[in-house]
C-alpha cells in the first residue's frame, strides 16, 4: 500500500500520456494517426480473442493473472510499460512505502502471518512473499517493483508489455457470454475482443484543483524530493493525505515553515481505523504544529484560493473573489490581510505544493460502456457493485485501488492486502459464471460448526483485512446436520449468493464478519478512552477492537433487506446475533471466553445440543434414550467415538461432568437420580431442559 | 379482577345494569320493530341487528353476536336482534339488499350504522362499539402533529395512553377499547394504525401492536417532551390493566419498615419490589439515583427508597439494594451494585427467566459455565506435560520429506480445540506403546500453527488421522478415537492386505493363526480368498476389498493351481472365502458367487459380527447398525457359562434372530451400571436379562428376576414379549438434544440500548443536570460531557475555519461603501 489515497495500482502511463492526445485535436494528432497507420497496416488484423482481458499489469492485475493461469483460463494482461508495476517506479516520490511488510508475528502460520503482511499477492509460492524481498518494516518502492515483477515472471504470467490500450468500446454480440465483447484497441491499432474485461488500471490522474495561480504550483507528481532545494524557504502545502504529509517530512527540518491548506481537517488513521487516512509515521509535522514550531495546519475550501505572484518571485494567497475584480497588476491586488490583519496567512511562500490524490482515468472507455463516477464522496472512482463488477456493463470489472469505492474511508480495498481478496472473490464469481465451477466450499458435519468458525476468526487474513466487506457464509443443509463453509464472500451481495456461488442457502446460514464496534472509529474519535475494552463475554457486543460478529438468517435476506438494512449495519438485521468479545491479542481460542459463548449461540440458533462427549458417555445416552446428541451420532455412532484417557476420565469424575461408577456403586438403590437427568456434580449432561431457540423467543413476546 | 374493575359505573353514558328481559347472555330476543323501539330506554346503549331473513351468512354473524352479548352486558350495553319480516317495517330494515347491518343506539338515538361484515367476531363486535361510546375518551390519530397536540394540550394536566394496533377490530383494539372504559375518564387514551407514526416514535419492532404511557403530567416546562414508557408485554386488557396500575403507581415510594412487610401495588400485580438503601446523610444524593432506577424500571418493578439508619432490621453492611421477588417463599436478595445500569439489568435479567418459566429449579443459571465435558477435561488437564518428544512434530518444510521417506502415520490437530487435544493423549500412548518396535513413524501436525499443510492434505476438521505409505494414496483412520483401535488399525497395516499366501501349508497357519501370531490379539478373525489362478476379476474385487478393510480385519488370497486342495478340504466351490475365527478355533467358509467389492465388504463385516458378544463401549456401534432389540444380559463380572449356553442354543435355534443377544460385562463396561440405574431406578441384583428396543418405541423389558434363566423360561417369556402381553419397565425418553443453556441475546441488549437511548435522550434531560450536582459518580454524565466537549470543539473548528468567510464579509462591505 502507498500513501493514504495515493494508488497502490500499477499506473497506466500510457493512459494518462495517451489523453493529451486525444484532447488536442490537430497537426500533431493527424501525423500520429498517420504514423500509426502507414507503419502498421496491421491495424485492419481481425480482432485476437481473449476471455479474459485484463488491463494493468500492478499488483491487482498481476494477482488475477495468477488466479486466472491457476484457472487454466484463456487470458492476456496489457501494459503500457516494459515490465510490471510501473506506478511504483516513480512513486511514492520519496520511496517509502507505508504498508507493512511484518516479518516477525511469533507465529508459524502462513495464513495468520498474511494479517500483518500488507505487500505481498496471494500465491501458491512460498517464496513469493514479500518478506523475502525487504528488510524494512516500511519497505522501499523499487523492492516493490522488483517483487511484481518476480511475480509474473515466476508464475509465468501471460502480460503483454508496451502495450498501450487507447481505446475501449463494446460490441454486441449474441454469442458472447454477456451478449457483447468488449473491443480493446492498443497504439499500434491491433484490436482485442474480451468476453470479460477486468480494469485494473489504479488511480493514474493527478487530482488538480482549478484557481488563479495554480499554474505556479508544483506537483506532488514532479516536485524536488531533494532537502537541500527548500532550505530557508516559506513553504504552502496543498492537500492533507498521507502524499502531503510525505512531501512535508521529507523537508520540515529545513524550512523556515510549512503550512498546510486543505478543505477538510486531518484523519488520523489511528482514530479512524482506515489505513489510508494519515499514518503516524507521515505525521510528524502534526508535533511540531501542536508545540508551537511554526508549522501549522489550516481548512479551508481550495476552489476559493488564488495565488499572486510578486515581483520578486514570492507566493501571496488572496481570494479567487478579489481576482475576479478585473486585470490588475499583481501589486494592486488586494490581499485578505489588507483588511484583516491578522490573516493566517499573511506571509509570502516561497513555494506552494499540491499533493490532492489521484483518481480513474475515464477517457480511454467509449461511452457505451457507460462507466460513471461515484458519488461526490468517491468522484475519483468508477462505480461498481458490491461484486465489484460495473454498474453500466455486465462483464467489466474493476479491480484494486480503482474499485475502493466499495469501501472508501472503511476497509482495506484500495489497498494491496485488501484487493488481493476482492480480486480472489471476483475470479470466484467468474468461475461460477462462466465455467459452473461452484464458489470453493467444504462440508462438514453439524458438531464442527464452531470449530470451523473459531478456526477462521483466528487465521483468516481476508476477513481481518478486508472486515465488513468481505465475510464467511456458512450454508446449512437439510436438518441442519451438515454444513458448508465459503469463505470471503462480497457480503453485500448476501442476496444473491445463490446465482454468484452456485451453492444452495434453503436452510438458513451464519454470516462471519470482523467488525469494529459502532461509534468507535472515526476523525474526532477519541480512541483512548478509558473504558474502551471490553473483558466480558456477556458485554461482548460492546466490543470496540476489530472483533467477530457471526448474523444468523433463517433465510436468505432480499435484495431490498440488504439495501434498506439499518443505518450503521453492515447487513440486514438477522434473527440472532453473536458477537465474540474483543481480544487483546486477537487470539480468540480461550475455551470459556470465546468458544463457549459461541457454541450456545449455535446450539440456540440450531436448536440442538453441539457439545462434545466422550464415547462412554454416548454409549450411556445410545442405551438410555431413544435419540442421541448430534456429537455422538456423527462420530460415536459412525464408531469414531472419542475413547479418552484416563486422566481425563478422572478430571472428568472431578468436575462432575462425567459419570462416576464409585458414586453410582455407594448410592445402590438408595438413589432415585436417574443417570440422564441429573449428574452428581449437578450439570445436566441430557438433553436438558427445553430452551427455546432465538425464533421462537421471539414470537413469544 | 378485571371484571371487578370493569363493572365500575362511568359518568357520561348511563347504563342500566339490571337484565332486561331481552338482553339474554345466551341468545338475543328476538321482536318486532315496533316492540323493540318501545324497550329503548333513555341513555341506555343497545346494539341492534335488523334481520331480514336466516340465511347462512347471516346465522354465522348472529352466532358472534350471541357471544358478544355477554361482554357488552358487561359494559352495560344491551344486544337485541329485531325481525322485519313480521307485519310491519322499520326504516331500519331497509331493503333486502344491505340487509346486513347492525345499529347503535343510546336511548332512541341511533349513534352509528355498522355493516355487519366489520363485525366478524366477538372482538370485533365489542372493539366497534365500544370505540363507537368512547368517542370521546379515545382519539384516533393518523401522523405525528396530531400526537404532539395531544402531548402538548396535556402538560402538566394529565397522562397519556397512546396505543398502535395493526387494525380495527382486532383483538388487541378490543384489549385497548376495554382498558380505556376504564382509565378513560383518567388518561387520555389514543390509538392509531399507522405503522409511520409508530416508527417515528420509537425502534421497536413495528410488525406488533405498542401502547405507550406518556407522563405528561408532572411535565411543567412545555419546551420538555413528556417521558414515554414502552409497555413490553403484549397487549391483552389484562397486561393493559397491568401496566396502567404500575404507571399510576408512585414512582419512588419511602419505606421505613422492614423490607419484608412492604406492600405495594406491585406485589400486588407480581412485580419484584427493589429497595435501594441509604442514609440519611446522603439522603438528597439517594433520593436522586433511587428516582433515576425508579424510571428505569418504571413498569417493570416497585422502587422504594430505605434508608439504613431509620431501620430497625440488620442490612449487610455493604448492601446497596435487596430484591424481593413477589413469589411469597422468594428469598429477599442482598446486593452491592456500584451503578444503576447493573440493578435494571440484575431485575431484568431475572424477569426475562421468570418469563420463560423454564428455568426454575436451576438455581446456578449459569452460561458462563462449562457444560461440554470433552472441553472441561481438556481444560483441567491442560498443565500436564505430555511427552510429546515420542512423536515427531511437522512443520511446512519438513511435512513432505518425512511422510515420503517412511511410513507414517500423521495426527492432524488443533492446539485450541478440546476433542483433537483429547485424543492427542490416547495418540501419545500409542506412540508409548509402540516406542522402539514400530517401522511406522508417528507424526503430528498441529494445524493451528501449521494451517497450509493441512489444507494442502485436505484436512479441514479435527482431529484427522492419515497413513502415508510408499507408492500408496494416503488413508484416513477411521475408527474409534482411542489408544486400543488406533493401535489396531497400525499392527494391522504391518501386513500388506490382502496378504499374499504362497502355498497351502502356509494357508493353513494363516488360518490357525501362526502366521501372524502378534496380529491374533488385534484381529480375532481371519479372511482366506480362494481363487484359482484365472479367475482376475474375482481376484481384483477381492483385493479391492480386502484394501478397503485394511486395518481392520485380517485378508489374506491364495490362488495357486494347488488351491483346489484347499477348496476340497473346506467343501466349498470356488471362488470362495475362507473365515477362521481364532478364538472359537473354528473355520467357516463362505462361496463367492457373482460378487463385487461391496458385497465382500459386507460378507465379511458381518462375518465379524458375533453371535453373543460381550458389549463394550467400542464395539456398541457396530451391533446397533443391525437394527434390531438388543437382548442384554448385565453380568457383575464374567458370563455365567451356562447362560451363555442358553443363549447360544437359542440363538442357534434360530429364536433370537429379531433380536441381538448380548451380554454386558460391569467389571469391564462400569458405565453399565448406569444405564441399569436407568432402566430400573436403583441397582438390581444380578445377573439380570433385558430387551431394549431402542429404534421403535424406546420400550425396556425386564426378564422377571425370580425366574432361572433357562431355555423354556426364556423362550416363554420372549413369546409374551412378541405378543405383547408383558408390560415394560421403562420407556426411553424421546426428547430431542436441545440447547443445553440460552445464549447472550445481544440482538435485545441492542434494542434495549437503542430504545434506552431514544427514549432517554430528551425527556431526562432535566433529571440529567440534578443527577450531576447530586452525585458525580452517576454513569451517565460522562456521556453529557463528552456530547459537551465535542459541542465546543466542533465550534472551535467552525471559527477557525472562517477566515475566508469573514474576509469576504469584508469585502461586500468594503464594495458597498465605495
Amino acid at each position: 500500500m502507498v500513501r493514504g489515497l495515493t494508488p497502490v495500482v500499477c499506473r497506466r502511463m500510457g493512459l494518462s500520456a495517451a489523453a493529451p492526445l486525444w484532447g488536442a485535436p490537430g497537426l500533431l494528432l493527424t501525423i500520429a494517426l498517420l504514423l500509426a497507420l502507414s507503419l502498421h497496416p496491421a491495424q485492419t488484423w481481425a480482432p485476437v480473442h481473449r476471455d479474459y482481458c485484463v488491463l494493468g499489469a500492478g499488483p491487482a492485475g498481476l494477482q488475477m493473472a495468477y488466479f486466472l493461469q491457476r484457472a487454466g483460463r484463456d487470458y492476456m494482461v496489457f501494459e503500457r510499460a516494459p515490465g510490471p508495476g510501473s506506478f511504483f517506479m516513480r512513486y511514492p516520490r520519496h520511496r517509502k512505502l507505508i504498508s507493512i511488510n511484518k516479518r516477525y508475528t511469533g507465529k508459524t502460520n502462513a495464513e495468520f502471518n498474511l494479517r500483518h503482511d500488507w505487500n505481498s499477492l496471494l500465491s501458491h509460492d512460498p517464496r513469493l512473499l514479500f518478506r523475502h524481498y525487504s528488510d524494512a518494516y516500511y519497505p522501499d518502492a523499487s523492492d516493490m517493483v522488483r517483487y511484481l515483477s518476480d511475480f509474473a515472471e515466476r508464475l509465468g504470467l501471460h502480460v503483454l508489455y508496451n502495450t498501450t490500450i487507447a481505446h475501449v468500446t463494446l460490441n454486441k454480440d449474441r454469442r458472447a457470454w454477456n451478449g457483447h465483447y468488449f473491443i480493446l484497441t492498443d497504439h499500434r491499432g491491433q484490436a482485442y475482443q474480451c468476453s470479460v474485461l477486468l480494469v485494473a488500471t489504479g488511480l493514474p490522474v493527478p487530482n488538480q484543483v482549478d484557481f488563479p495561480g495554480s499554474e505556479y504550483v508544483d506537483g506532488y507528481e514532479s516536485v524536488s524530493v531533494d532537502p537541500k532545494d527548500f532550505v530557508g524557504q516559506n513553504v504552502l502545502i496543498l492537500g492533507r493525505g498521507n502524499s502531503a504529509f510525505e512531501t512535508a517530512e521529507n523537508i520540515f527540518s529545513v524550512t523556515n515553515f510549512i503550512h498546510m491548506l486543505s478543505r477538510s481537517r486531518v484523519r488520523l488513521s489511528w482514530a479512524t481505523h482506515y489505513v489510508g487516512d494519515l499514518r503516524a509515521i507521515n505525521n510528524g509535522l502534526l508535533d511540531t504544529y501542536q508545540l508551537k514550531s511554526l508549522d501549522g495546519l489550516l481548512e479551508s475550501d481550495l476552489t476559493d484560493l488564488a495565488i499572486v505572484k510578486d515581483h520578486q518571485g514570492k507566493f501571496h494567497i488572496t481570494l479567487k473573489l478579489f481576482m475576479e475584480a478585473g486585470n490588475q497588476s499583481s501589486d494592486a491586488i488586494p490581499l485578505p490581510q489588507d483588511d484583516n490583519d491578522n490573516f493566517a496567512m499573511r506571509v509570502a511562500y516561497d513555494r506552494v505544493i499540491r499533493c490532492l490524490g489521484w483518481k480513474f482515468d475515464f477517457s480511454i472507455f467509449s461511452k457505451s460502456l457507460r462507466l460513471s463516477s461515484g458519488s461526490e464522496l468517491s468522484k475519483k472512482y468508477p462505480l461498481v457493485r458490491a461484486s465489484y463488477e460495473s454498474k453500466g456493463s455486465r462483464g467489466l470489472f474493476i479491480l484494486g485501488t480503482a474499485s475502493h469505492s466499495v469501501d472508501y474511508r472503511k476497509s482495506a480495498g484500495g489497498f494491496i492486502h485488501g484487493f488481493r481478496y476482492t480480486v480472489r472473490a471476483v475470479h470466484r464469481l467468474l468461475e461460477q459464471r462462466h465455467h459452473g465451477v461452484a464458489w470453493p466450499s467444504t462440508e462438514h458435519p453439524i458438531t464442527h460448526l464452531a470449530s470451523a468458525i473459531i478456526r477462521r476468526i483466528n487465521e483468516a487474513s481476508g476477513l481481518y483485512q478486508m472486515f465488513s466487506v468481505l465475510a464467511d457464509v456458512v450454508l446449512l443443509k437439510e436438518n441442519a446436520t451438515i454444513f458448508e463453509y465459503l469463505e470471503e464472500f462480497p457480503m453485500q451481495m448476501l442476496a444473491q449468493l445463490e446465482t454468484i456461488t452456485g451453492r444452495r442457502a434453503r436452510h438458513g446460514l451464519f454470516v462471519i464478519n470482523m467488525e469494529y464496534g459502532r461509534n468507535y472509529s472515526g476523525p474526532d474519535k477519541d480512541v483512548f478512552f478509558s473504558d474502551r475494552s471490553v473483558g466480558h463475554m456477556e458485554d461482548a457486543w460492546l466490543s470496540n477492537f476489530l472483533h467477530p460478529v457471526i448474523y444468523y438468517y433463517r433465510h436468505l435476506p432480499t435484495e431490498q433487506e440488504v439495501r434498506f438494512r439499518p443505518a450503521g449495519w453492515p447487513l440486514p438485521r438477522p434473527s440472532a446475533l453473536h458477537h465474540v468479545v474483543e481480544d487483546f491479542l486477537t487470539d480468540w481460542t480461550a475455551p470459556v471466553g470465546h468458544i463457549l459463548p459461541l457454541r450456545r449461540f449455535l446450539e440456540n440458533c440450531l436448536d440442538t445440543d453441539l457439545r462434545g462427549f466422550y464415547a462412554e458417555s454416548c454409549f450411556l445416552f445410545a442405551l438410555t434414550h431413544q435419540k442421541l446428541p448430534p456429537f455422538c451420532q456423527q462420530g460415536y455412532l459412525r464408531t469414531q467415538g472419542l475413547v479418552g484417557t484416563e486422566s481425563l476420565r478422572q478430571h472428568g469424575v472431578e468436575s462432575g461432568l462425567l459419570w462416576d461408577s464409585a458414586i453410582m456403586g455407594q448410592r445402590q438403590g438408595a438413589s432415585e437420580q436417574q443417570p440422564g437427568n441429573h449428574r452428581p456434580g449437578g450439570h445436566p449432561l441430557a438433553p436438558g431442559p427445553p430452551v427455546s431457540p432465538f425464533n421462537s423467543n421471539k414470537e413469544e413476546l | 379482577m378485571m371484571s371487578s374493575s370493569f363493572s365500575v359505573f362511568r359518568a357520561g353514558i348511563s347504563f342500566v345494569m339490571m337484565c332486561i328481559f331481552y338482553t339474554s347472555a345466551v341468545d338475543s330476543p328476538e321482536l318486532s320493530p315496533q316492540k323493540f323501539f318501545s324497550t329503548l330506554q333513555p341513555g341506555k346503549a343497545t346494539l341492534v341487528y335488523f334481520c331480514q331473513a336466516e340465511s347462512p351468512r347471516t346465522s354465522m354473524f348472529l352466532e358472534e353476536l350471541n357471544e358478544a352479548a355477554k361482554p357488552l352486558q358487561d359494559y352495560g350495553i344491551s344486544v337485541a336482534k329485531v325481525n322485519c319480516v313480521t307485519e310491519e317495517t322499520s326504516r331500519y330494515c331497509g331493503s333486502e339488499k344491505d340487509m346486513m347491518k347492525a345499529y347503535l343506539f343510546r336511548g332512541n338515538i341511533a349513534l352509528r350504522e355498522f355493516p355487519t361484515d366489520t363485525l366478524f367476531d366477538v372482538d370485533a363486535i365489542v372493539a366497534h362499539v365500544l370505540f363507537a361510546l368512547l368517542f370521546n375518551e379515545v382519539k384516533y390519530i393518523t401522523t405525528l402533529g396530531d400526537l404532539q397536540n395531544i402531548e402538548n394540550a396535556l402538560k402538566g394536566k394529565g397522562n397519556i395512553a397512546f396505543a398502535y394496533v395493526r387494525a380495527i377490530g382486532t383483538p388487541e383494539h378490543r384489549a385497548v377499547m376495554e382498558a380505556a372504559f376504564v382509565y378513560g375518564t383518567t388518561h387520555q387514551f389514543v390509538l392509531t394504525t399507522e405503522i409511520a407514526l409508530l416508527e417515528s416514535i420509537g425502534p421497536e419492532d413495528i410488525e406488533y401492536p405498542h401502547l405507550y404511557f406518556f407522563h405528561c403530567k408532572p411535565v411543567l416546562d412545555l419546551t420538555q417532551p413528556c417521558r414515554r414508557i414502552l409497555m413490553k408485554q403484549s397487549l391483552t386488557t389484562l397486561n393493559i390493566h397491568q401496566f396502567i396500575k404500575t404507571m399510576e403507581a408512585p414512582l419512588l415510594t419511602e419505606v421505613t419498615e422492614d423490607p419484608r412487610q412492604v406492600s405495594t401495588v406491585h406485589v400486588q400485580l407480581g412485580l419484584p419490589l427493589v429497595f435501594i438503601v441509604g442514609q440519611q446523610a446522603t439522603y438528597e444524593a439517594d433520593r436522586t439515583t433511587a428516582e433515576w432506577v425508579a424510571w428505569r424500571l418504571l413498569g417493570k418493578a416497585g422502587v422504594l427508597l430505605l434508608l439504613r439508619d431509620s431501620l430497625e432490621v440488620d442490612i449487610p453492611e455493604d448492601t446497596n439494594v435487596i430484591v424481593r421477588r413477589a413469589e411469597e417463599e422468594a428469598q429477599m436478595e442482598f446486593l452491592a451494585l456500584n451503578h444503576i445500569d447493573l440493578i435494571v439489568f440484575h431485575v431484568e435479567s431475572t424477569m426475562y427467566i421468570e418469563e420463560m418459566g423454564k428455568y426454575e429449579d436451576m438455581e446456578d443459571l449459569n452460561i458462563g459455565i462449562q457444560d461440554d465435558e470433552v472441553e472441561e477435561t481438556v481444560y483441567r488437564d491442560r498443565k500436564r506435560q505430555l511427552p510429546l518428544e515420542l512423536t515427531v512434530e511437522l512443520t511446512e518444510e519438513t511435512f513432505h520429506a518425512t511422510v515420503t521417506a517412511s511410513d507414517s502415520i500423521v495426527l492432524f490437530y488443533a492446539g485450541w480445540q478440546a476433542v483433537s487435544m483429547a485424543f492427542l493423549q490416547s495418540y501419545i500412548d500409542v506412540a508409548i506403546k509402540l516406542k522402539g518396535t514400530s517401522t511406522m513413524l508417528l507424526a503430528r501436525v498441529n494445524c493451528a500453527d501449521w494451517s497450509h499443510v493441512c489444507t494442502k492434505q485436505n484436512v479441514t476438521e479435527f482431529p484427522v488421522v492419515k497413513m502415508y505409505k510408499e507408492g500408496q494414496n494416503p488413508v484416513s483412520y477411521t475408527g474409534m478415537l482411542g489408544t486400543e483401535d488406533l493401535l489396531k488399525f497400525i499392527q494391522l497395516n504391518r501386513i500388506s492386505c490382502p496378504v499374499n499366501i504362497t502355498s497351502v501349508q502356509e494357508a493353513e497357519e494363516y488360518l490357525h493363526g501362526e502366521l501372524y501370531k502378534d496380529l491374533i490379539s488385534y484381529s480375532s478373525m481371519s479372511v482366506l480368498g480362494l481363487f484359482s489362478p484365472t479367475m482376475t476379476r474375482a481376484k481384483e474385487e477381492f483385493t479391492e476389498a480386502g484394501s478397503y478393510l485394511k486395518g481392520y480385519v485380517t485378508t489374506g488370497i491364495y490362488s495357486e493351481e494347488d488351491v483346489l486342495r484347499l477348496s476340497s478340504k473346506y467343501t466349498v466351490p470356488l471362488p470362495a472365502l475362507l473365515l477362521a475365527r481364532h478364538k472359537e478355533g473354528k473355520i467357516e467358509s463362505i462361496p463367492l458367487v457373482n460378487v463385487h467389492v461391496q458385497d465382500i465388504v459386507q460378507i465379511i463385516t458381518n462375518a465379524s459380527l458375533e453371535t453373543f458378544p460381550e458389549i463394550t463401549v467400542e464395539n456398541l456401534p457396530i451391533y446397533l447398525r443391525l437394527q434390531k432389540p438388543l437382548l442384554i444380559l448385565f453380568s457383575d463380572g464374567g458370563i455365567d457359562l451356562q447362560h451363555e449356553k442358553t443363549i447360544l442354543m437359542l440363538a442357534k435355534k434360530k429364536y433370537l434372530d429379531s433380536l441381538t443377544p448380548c451380554w454386558l460385562n460391569l467389571k469391564k463396561t462400569p458405565v453399565g451400571r448406569g444405564v441399569l440405574q436407568a432402566y430400573f431406578g436403583t441397582l438390581p441384583p444380578l445377573p439380570l436379562l433385558v430387551v431394549v428396543n431402542l429404534h421403535s418405541g424406546g420400550h425396556v423389558f425386564a426378564f422377571p428376576s425370580d425366574q432361572a434363566i433357562t431355555e423354556q423360561n426364556l423362550l416363554l417369556w420372549l413369546k409374551k414379549l412378541e405378543a405383547g402381553l408383558e408390560s415394560h419397565i421403562k420407556v426411553l425418553p424421546a426428547k430431542e438434544w436441545k440447547p443445553p443453556l440460552p445464549a447472550y441475546d445481544f440482538l435485545s441488549m441492542m434494542d434495549a440500548a437503542a430504545s434506552e437511548h431514544l427514549t432517554r435522550k430528551d425527556p431526562e434531560c432535566i433529571k440529567e443536570t440534578d443527577v450531576q450536582e447530586g452525585d458525580k459518580e452517576q454513569p451517565d454524565d460522562k456521556s453529557a460531557i463528552t456530547e459537551e466537549s465535542t459541542g465546543t470543539l466542533k465550534m472551535k473548528h467552525s471559527s477557525r475555519s472562517s477566515w475566508f468567510e469573514e474576509a469576504k464579509k469584508l469585502l461586500r462591505h468594503d464594495n458597498k461603501e465605495l
